[in-house]
């Protein structure tokens, strides 16, 4: 549950990259996602014969996040946000505020002050940010409805890269804590909510995968187990073994 | 007359509201958000606000994105 609203499943899939619109269809499908994000853009007005995304997305079933992808400066983002708002069904925004053009990294500093402005507007903001607990607290301060940490850059599969500061982001925490950029495989995916995570959001991982489609229903399947995972309390991690078959009664001793 | 349509330099032939720039450009007025001199345009005001020569409009669209 993000902001009041409940969601089925805890796997928020991206609309880009996809071989195709109708690859994308049937990966939203596979994934089980209710909620997927999309991107702001302008309206190509020389070429009208692209097909429309949204003819590929029953907003019926599904929840569309516009995101402020792109944007380097607060004012852009909350413009972009703006206008998502306008074109979109809803008041909820992934923000974005980027801060490097190779790592695509957040500027935290200009993300906090865009969440402020966006609360203030009246928007359900979900902040793109790095996983350092701190910038996390300042957003949730600021009045995101939830912090998303990236595991690693977007679009590079590298997985979980501060394993521990995701952990420590979830304890310290009070809104929904969303991995958001850089997952690989369905490990990674799990990891993030045998971590804790509420949620994890991807794009590439899916959509740049050999085959979409069945990499979205591994993600699926790899969300589910993380978080039953996490939440049936697993053994501890222990130096040397214990057996797990009874030592007495063994022939020949 | 000359506008700035999406960053680019635009001819129209006379002043026209939202919605008439719209039908002009083949544009599902639905499926769009509208700014014009960088004030957003709600869509019930398509048929009131008239772009006129030097305006700024910017009309975008969701594609896919992560």
């Amino acid at each position: 549950m993000i902001a009041g609203r409940t969601f089925r499943s805890r796997l928020i899939v991206g609309t880009g990259k996809y071989p195709s619109h109708a690859v994308m269809a049937q990966a939203h499908e596979a994934s089980g996602a209710d909620m997927v994000t999309v991107a702001v853009r302008r309206v190509n007005i020389a070429d009208r014969s692209t097909e429309s995304l949204l003819d590929y997305i029953d907003t019926n079933r599904i929840f569309l996040l516009p995101n402020t992808a792109g944007c380097y400066t607060v004012d852009d983002a909350v413009r972009t946000a703006h206008l998502g708002r306008e074109a979109g069904l809803s008041n909820w925004v992934k923000l974005e505020v980027i801060g490097d053009e190779r790592t695509l990294f957040p500027d935290n500093e200009a993300l906090i002050a865009a969440t402020r402005i966006l609360v203030k507007d009246g928007f359900v903001v979900l902040p793109y940010t790095n996983d350092d607990p701190i910038a996390c607290r300042k957003l949730e301060d600021a009045g995101a409805a939830a912090v998303m940490p990236l595991g690693a850059p977007i679009g590079s599969g590298l997985g979980i890269q501060n394993i521990n500061n995701i952990r420590i982001i979830r304890e310290f925490s009070k809104v929904p804590v969303i991995v958001d950029a850089g997952v690989g495989t369905a490990s990674d995916a799990a990891l993030a909510m045998e971590l804790g995570a509420d949620g994890v959001l991807m794009n590439t991982a899916i959509a740049g995968a050999r085959s979409p489609v069945q990499m979205a229903a591994a993600m699926k399947h790899a969300i589910i187990a993380g978080r039953l995972a996490y939440l049936s309390g697993r053994i501890p991690r222990k130096l040397y073994a214990t057996a797990s078959s009874p030592l007495e009664g063994v022939i020949g001793t | 007359m000359t506008i700035t349509l999406n960053g680019e330099r635009h001819e129209i032939t006379e002043p026209m509201t939202v919605d008439a720039l719209l039908a002009l450009l083949a544009i599902d007025p639905r499926r769009v958000a509208v700014e014009h001199n960088r004030t957003i345009v709600r869509r019930p005001r398509y048929g009131e606000i008239v772009v006129d020569e030097g305006d700024t409009v910017e009309i975008v669209n969701f594609v896919g994105g992560g």
